[in-house]
């Protein structure tokens, strides 16, 4: 697959005697949505953090937006971007300084305009002017959301996106996301716990399971390879180890 | 100011220092706290000056210039070091870390808006220390001269250098290693000399306080004072050991930012 976005040959993590990540290796076409699927502990983060440059593989290379990422990961940064609901954005700068400070980081022009351009798009413009910190957490997933399109990226990876919403925010957040996608044409990594979600955005699927990947496919694919009904039948297989296929 | 017509490494390290400006736009217990020490700490040592010069009934002025003088520029080195790794560690506070080492901002960037930073700090905390010092005893801190301003550069160049080491002990032990932010430099201060010449020192003591950038600004104010006349060698030596300094804790900074990526520990920093 010549025209991939993200190329992970032999990707491994360990850490002392845990193997976190173990020679994961995939190539994600350019305009496509992907996801990373697994229990707690299956290596999905650590497979991000690697993928962001934020954490150094013990071995195996990376390769994000034709930029090798143990070589000059700056140039590929700038034009990818990242949201996740661990990671929070400084509490005591308002909506719109927050998103501010981003577009100087990623050198964005028109700053103010984009920033506008995302408000509207994401129902901030009402809360520009509050405190990150005093949002609830469907505004605060919109307001990532926003930082992470800062840059117009042309890679995506979200880790979680829609944890810990209800299940409306987690819906429009969703189709969104999914507008966005086809407007846009940008590729998207997505981690996630949400088996329904994943079925709705993701063309492909990567589960791992104790940092190795067990298994791939469209979620079509994977459901009927299992002979199941829904994805969250074959995640619990194989969390189970009821039946692993590759 | 909107940073516009800036090239893309301006443009991310004013992107680093906006962030702490807009804080302290809406912050002013934050910016009192600025210039609440560096005030205290010249209130205490201009009685005790003008006590001294009171019991002593001579040399009032000299006494007040080495005190104050002491008192004024030990805390442009201070407040340079704590301006830098308090800087660091809001962003450890805020958990924006994450955000900000998987954007395009490199390391060198990162070190150059901390660095803008303490400068402002410092800036902001120092000034109104000195202004007071003229105002109530009299003590004009740049009637010493255009080497006032060397002073200041050596001393803040070695506020980043310890401050780039203690931000390195922050990325290998995390939470544990804090306290250094506002401990570490005052624990050099009896070799800083900033009071008494280094020859007041045991003999061993003066062989580490000569390697102290401080030490040699110290002796290069105090022969103001007294003799009215800009020491070079000490001048040279201050810069020479600041640019010595500087490399090593450098080094060591961006070593332990590469060893924090192999660890994991970049990820978990501050949780």
């Amino acid at each position: 697959m010549n025209d991939a976005v993200i190329r992970a040959e032999g990707l491994t993590k360990r850490y002392d005697a845990t193997l976190a990540v173990d020679g994961l290796s995939f190539a994600q076409p350019r305009g496509s949505t992907w996801g990373l699927l697994g229990g707690n502990g299956a290596g999905k983060s650590t497979s991000i953090a690697m993928l962001l440059g934020l954490l150094v593989p013990s071995a195996g290379r990376i390769t994000v937006l034709g930029q090798d990422m143990a070589g000059d990961r700056f140039s590929a940064l700038a034009r990818m971007n990242f949201s996740s609901p661990y990671v929070a954005l400084p509490a005591k700068l308002s909506v719109a300084e927050n998103l501010r400070v981003y577009a100087h980081l990623y050198n964005v022009r028109g700053a103010e305009a984009r920033i506008a351009e995302l408000a509207a798009e994401l129902q901030l413009t009402d809360i520009l002017d509050r405190p990150a910190g005093q949002l609830s957490a469907g505004q605060k997933t919109r307001v990532a959301l926003a930082k992470s399109l800062i840059n117009r990226p042309e890679l995506l990876l979200l880790d979680e996106p829609t944890a810990s919403l209800d299940p409306d925010t987690g819906d429009w957040v969703r189709s969104w996301l999914e507008r966005y996608r086809a407007a846009s044409g940008c590729s998207i990594l997505l981690a996630s716990h949400n088996m329904a979600e994943v079925e709705r955005l993701c063309d492909h699927v990567l589960m791992l399971k104790q940092g190795r990947l067990v298994a791939e496919g469209s979620p079509a694919e994977l459901v009927s390879r299992f002979g199941r009904d829904s994805l969250e039948d074959v995640f619990l297989d194989i969390a189970r180890d009821r039946r692993v296929q590759a | 100011m909107s940073g516009a017509g800036m090239g893309g490494a301006g443009r991310r390290v004013w992107g680093l220092v906006y962030r702490h400006l807009a804080l302290y736009r809406r912050s002013w217990p934050r910016l009192l706290e600025l210039a609440y020490w560096p005030v205290l700490q010249m209130l205490v040592w201009g009685f005790v000056t003008a006590y001294l010069a009171g019991v002593q009934q001579n040399t009032a002025s000299v006494a007040a210039g080495i005190l104050l003088g002491g008192v004024l520029l030990w805390e442009v080195a201070l407040r340079s070091q704590m301006g830098f790794a308090l800087s660091f560690l809001e962003e450890v506070w805020s958990r924006n870390l994450g955000h900000l080492f998987v954007s395009p901002l490199r390391p060198r960037e990162l070190v150059a808006g901390l660095i803008a930073m303490s400068t402002l700090r410092m800036l902001f905390g120092v000034l109104p220390a000195v202004l007071l010092a003229w105002l109530l005893y009299g003590f004009g801190l740049f009637a010493l001269g255009p080497v006032v301003v060397l002073f200041f550069a050596a001393l803040m160049m070695m506020g980043w250098a310890v401050a780039l080491g203690v931000t390195a002990m922050i990325l290998r032990h995390g939470a544990g290693a804090e306290p250094l932010a506002w401990s570490v430099l005052f624990g050099l201060t009896p070799f800083a000399c900033v009071f008494y010449p280094m020859s007041t020192l045991p003999l061993p003591l003066q062989w580490v306080a000569s390697a102290l950038p401080a030490a040699h600004v110290f002796e290069g104010m105090r022969i103001v004072l007294l003799e009215g006349r800009v020491d070079t060698g000490h001048l040279v030596a201050a810069f020479a050991l600041d640019a010595l300094w500087l490399v090593v804790f450098a080094r060591v900074f961006l070593g332990q930012f590469e060893a924090a990526r192999r660890s994991g520990a970049l990820s978990n920093l501050g949780e």
